[in-house]
């Protein structure tokens, strides 16, 4: 077996990758909900000067880029890979946003769970010594993700209290091959998990058995155990998959409840908010971990993160189609000492 | 995953955990919203009656006013928040139908006149006219055979 592999999904980096700096740009409505205070930009209206949703979801790509590189004092010629993918058709946020970046990019769609397969993928290759330094980026657009997705935003409808709000924002991380830390030091890659759950309102449910599958594997792997961390961190399984996810990782012997919390229950008041099961999107996980949990690494209050970006694979075609809704999640172990 | 149940135990799991719709209070919801819709309308019909207009013209122009109504509440941001509140109610009514030709015309118009306004306008309200009027002409149909 190849050295760094752990267990069936995981691998143990040899050379543990730093996460140097990040960056969270956020919409009005993100802007108003708890972790206001932990993002780096909070935008004043969805169209940010744009002509398009799609357009003003690429600048804060791009915009996210500029200051991840800004805060760590380094230019784009530095940075030898751009990882990056979003919710729209083709992952057009993403190629739209860096083409002027003038970096190697690899384009990637993990829909939600962008921000950690870019992750999993740029520890990778920083720990495989073929990059010094790269940035994973995602973002997602409640706009965009609508229209695409769902009806046009002036329609009235209802939401049923399953479904969730597609974040606005855009985060993003460096990870270099020097650094103080956090350090990436495992990675669990996700299979693809479907349950046969085909209700698009509640993504949350069809994706809590991917997470289950992913955080219970992570731990047989590694042998850690939810002691091991202080917090363990989905991606956007909103309030009900939380539950969910939180019972069925019991069933199979760990019991996370004290230390577990998931992005999309975070970010907003979801009572006052009106956002039902809470947020998703590729940008919710990606600025909750760049605002929120570096900031928290940083100040030294996290010690250990396992954070799993969660992400439901339909499409509107199948969803018409009438199939059910395949997801994934991929876990990231954190840790601020590896002296441990 | 390492499989504690199958997916139709998981299925019957998640409906359990997923709350239900308020049903009660958006029933008594759609009730006042669209009862108000229909009173606004019936006040129209009611001042064009007093005006001498006759029944069926009265009838077209209410029908036009209360699109119109709704196709400015839809561009003047309004009627989505409505709908949020009132859901049934205000969808059944005439006005949901401007509302539902208009919002995919606003959403769309990114993407030019041609393919995206003309295109995509009638993307929800498409299935009420194919089938709308399909339906009517079947009826009509039945109508024409009894007749005979």
């Amino acid at each position: 077996m190849a050295s760094k592999r752990l267990g069936k999904q995981t691998v143990k980096l040899q050379n543990p990758p730093s996460i140097t700096s990040t960056a969270s740009i956020v919409g009005p409505k993100e802007g108003k909900g708890p972790l206001r205070l932990f993002f780096d930009n909070i935008i004043e209206d969805e169209m940010w000067g744009e002509k398009s949703w799609e357009k003003a979801e690429s600048k804060l790509i791009r915009e996210t880029f500029s200051k991840i590189l800004q805060k760590a004092g380094k230019t784009s010629q530095e940075i030898n890979y751009v990882i990056s993918g979003d919710l729209l058709n083709q992952c057009i946020a993403a190629n739209f946003g860096l083409r002027e970046s003038d970096v190697p990019f690899f384009g990637v769609y993990g829909a939600c769970s962008t921000i950690a397969e870019s992750m999993s993928i740029g520890a990778m290759l920083v720990d495989g010594g073929f990059a010094d330094d790269v940035v994973c980026i995602t973002s997602s657009h409640f706009c965009s993700a609508e229209k695409q997705f769902r009806y046009p935003l002036e329609l009235g409808t209802q939401r049923p209290p399953a479904a969730q709000w597609t974040v606005t924002g855009s985060g993003g991380v460096l990870l270099s091959g020097k650094g103080p830390g956090p350090y990436i030091t495992h990675i669990t890659t996700g299979k693809i998990v479907d349950m046969g759950i085909k209700d698009a309102n509640n993504m949350g449910a069809a994706m809590a058995p991917a997470a289950v599958d992913t955080i219970v594997t992570h731990f047989k792997d590694t042998g850690f155990t939810p002691e091991s961390y202080d917090l363990i961190l989905t991606g956007d399984l909103g309030a009900i998959g939380k539950e969910i996810c939180i019972e069925l990782v019991k069933e199979q012997g760990f019991n996370i409840a004290n230390i577990y919390n998931d992005c999309g229950v975070m970010i907003f008041d979801r009572e006052k908010q009106d956002t039902h099961a809470g947020g998703s999107g590729c940008g919710c996980a990606a600025t909750v971990f760049a605002g929120f949990v570096y900031k928290k690494l940083m100040d030294g209050t996290l010690k250990n993160v396992l954070f799993i970006a969660t992400g439901a694979l339909l499409s509107p075609v199948s969803t018409q189609q009438g199939e059910s809704i395949p997801s994934i999640a991929h876990a990231i172990s954190i840790t601020t000492s590896l002296n441990q | 995953m390492q499989k504690t149940m199958t997916n139709k135990e998981y299925q019957s799991y998640v409906e359990k955990m997923t709350p239900n719709s308020k049903t009660g209070r958006n029933v008594l919801r759609a009730f006042l919203v669209g009862g108000l819709i229909c009173v606004v309308g019936q006040f129209i019909s009611n001042v064009l009656k007093m005006k001498g207009y006759g029944q069926e013209q009265v009838s077209s122009i209410v029908s036009l006013i209360m699109i119109f109504l709704g196709a400015l509440l839809t561009g003047l941001n309004i009627y989505d928040d409505l709908g949020r509140y009132a859901g049934a109610g205000s969808i059944v009514p005439i006005t949901g139908f401007a509302n539902s030709i208009v919002s995919p015309a606003m959403e769309f118009k990114s993407e030019g006149y041609v393919m995206g306004v003309g295109a995509r306008m009638f993307v929800i309200a498409g299935p009420v006219l194919v089938y709308g009027i399909s339906t009517s002409i079947v009826a009509g149909i039945i109508y024409f055979l009894l007749k005979q």
